[in-house]
């Protein structure tokens, strides 16, 4: 999205008004599309908005009730404690990914020998299918069985209960989330560090700047806003995990790792109960767009300064 | 010396940083070619003696693995083909009209979650009738595609120079015989990569499937969801099956990771 963006706002500032005038002529290529983005995305917005405003349970009778989902809201405390859940998660699973996924960058960044093939190879887990991987990771932490602990009696580590006690799921999850979504913030920032200058690192070795020098007052000025973009993808993302959370844990043990996302299906496809998981609908997705404006507004502002 | 030096703590830290992905898929696969027992015995056994297909067989036997498959395929599959027919024109329109707000739609399908769109639309396929049918899924996941593959091919033409068509139309083609015999054949590796995108982000969805699939009609990652809490305790045939469902996309991966890592960056798009 990033290199996209920034060529599209290049495009604008250089093409005359005349042209894109006849842009339009081009618009209705769009149309087939527009037509089924209005099916599946535009209506379903509309329908959840009708849907929060009714107390309307699967195969039962509806009745319009206003806002009082709303209302039940703000006194839900499952509810509540959900947004705690999904707010650790999410600082957690976009700090740590960013800072390994920079690391990754800077050593993909260098030429070494089957660097094509290792790229694939770091790429994996993105690309793996979430609930296989989740699989996997299930037997991994099995408190008798799994092999984590054995690695972790290796080196002295007592044996851990990872994802079955409530004070480490949400770590355990993490986990899980870093090792699977690294890679997409390594190709974001590999793309940052593809368009870099080389002029000023030769000036700054003229200099005697030092490797983290050089690093800390030129590379990391320079890839800012590409990492400034992974931050908000990665933000978007954990907001939304699901697959991961819901196979593994399902939320528990007990509520322990009962996200917003989790919350909401149990909502409606545990409980039916289709107008208040609406509503949580709409404040998660309220949640989930201010947070990324506020995350691209930063990026404006670190651009412009 | 030094520079030996240099170079093999660089080998190590490329190492590390590759361990992980290559660790887990392993352990996958170790699972999935060892008997119960030695899944079973602590400390672990790590590598296979003498290997074993049994798992593999068992998830055939005991599933409709075949049938859980195919659908899969054809959701991808369809899926990604509508993705195509009305993606292609699209991504030529916006990148053309530089129609920025288009654009931004495509940013807001991806930010949104899921399950979203997913009541809503389940509420929907119930009114239809449609439900049971493998057609909501099918649907559902042109909110997976579409996204994808309009954003590919939005920086594939943004990308291509205008000069060749522009040529076209002073010579008196229309504006859609110029996207037809001029851009639309030069846009075919923007195509493939973007299908091939927008098929692993399908194939690899978990939602829909679960909520809009039956017994008929479950996708693969569902039914091994299935397998995972009906026989919890056998850990080989459940490897066997997560194993079977991702490794088609893992092998793509290998096989042609320079176009998907083009594909990408370029669209930094990921499935919903």
């Amino acid at each position: 999205m990033s290199q996209a963006t920034l060529e599209q706002k290049a495009a604008i500032e250089e093409t005359p008004e005349r042209g894109r005038a006849f842009g339009r002529h081009y618009l209705p290529f769009a149309y087939p599309a527009l037509l089924i983005t209005a099916a599946v995305i535009v209506f379903p917005w509309m329908f959840t908005i009708y849907m929060s405003l009714h107390d309307w349970k699967i195969g039962q009778q509806r009745e319009f009730v206003g806002l009082a989902n709303f209302v039940k809201l703000a006194t839900d405390g499952r509810f509540h404690e959900a947004i705690w859940h999904t707010l650790y998660f999410t600082v957690l699973a976009v700090v740590l990914p960013v800072i390994f996924g920079t690391i990754a960058a800077l050593i993909f960044n260098e030429r070494f020998p089957l660097r094509g093939f290792l790229r694939a190879v770091f790429i994996l887990p993105m690309m793996a299918t979430p609930v296989a991987v989740a699989l996997v990771w299930t037997m991994m932490f099995h408190p008798q069985l799994g092999v984590l602990n054995y690695l972790l009696s290796l080196v002295g580590i007592p044996p851990q209960l990872w994802v079955y006690e409530p004070s480490t799921v949400i770590p355990s999850l993490v986990l899980v989330e870093v090792w699977h979504w690294t890679p997409l913030v390594m190709l974001i920032v590999l793309g940052g560090l593809a368009a870099l200058p080389t002029e000023p690192y030769e000036s700054a070795k003229i200099d005697g700047a030092s490797a983290w020098q050089m690093f800390r007052h030129i590379t990391l000025p320079l890839i800012m806003p590409f990492l400034l973009v992974a931050i908000v993808i990665r933000t978007i993302d954990a907001l939304k995990a699901f697959d991961t959370i819901y196979v593994i844990t399902q939320g528990g043990p007990g509520t322990a790792s009962e996200t917003l996302n989790i919350y909401l299906y149990l909502n409606a496809f545990s409980f039916y109960n289709i107008g208040y998981a609406s509503a949580v609908t709409i404040v998660f997705f309220v949640l989930i767009v201010l947070l990324s404006m506020m995350l691209l507004y930063l990026r404006q502002k670190a651009k412009w300064s | 010396m030094r520079r030996l030096l240099r170079n093999i703590g660089f080998g190590f830290s490329v190492f590390v940083i590759v361990s992980p992905a290559i660790l887990v898929m392993l352990w996958m696969l170790s699972l999935s070619l060892k008997t119960e027992v030695d899944n079973m015995s602590f400390p672990p056994v790590f590598i296979p003696s003498p290997p074993t297909l049994v798992n593999f067989f068992d998830v055939f036997e005991k599933n409709r693995f075949d049938t859980y498959f195919i659908n899969s395929v054809i959701v991808s599959g369809l899926a990604t083909l509508v993705a195509i027919l009305v993606g292609v024109p699209a991504g030529y329109g916006i990148a053309k009209a530089q129609a920025h707000k288009l654009a931004m739609l495509t940013l807001i399908a991806r930010i949104t979650p899921a399950l979203s769109y997913l009541i809503p639309l389940f509420i929907l396929f119930q009114w239809l009738g449609l439900t049971g049918t493998i057609w909501p899924i099918v649907i559902t996941h042109l909110v997976i595609t579409l996204p994808i593959f309009i954003y590919v091919m939005i920086g594939y033409f943004e990308s291509l120079p205008a000069d060749l068509e522009e040529a076209a139309l002073i010579d008196g083609c229309s504006l859609w015989q110029a996207f037809r015999y001029v851009a639309l054949p030069l846009a075919k590796p923007g195509i493939v990569v973007g299908a091939i995108l927008s098929i692993i982000f399908s194939w690899n969805n978990f939602i829909f499937g679960a909520v809009l699939g039956g017994r008929q009609t479950r996708t693969l990652p569902v039914a091994v969801f299935n397998m995972l809490t009906f026989e919890q305790v056998a850990w080989g045939p459940l490897a066997a099956a997560a194993l079977l469902v991702t490794a088609p996309v893992l092998l793509l991966t290998l096989f042609i990771q320079k176009e998907i890592v083009g594909g990408l960056t370029a669209g930094g798009v990921k499935g919903g």
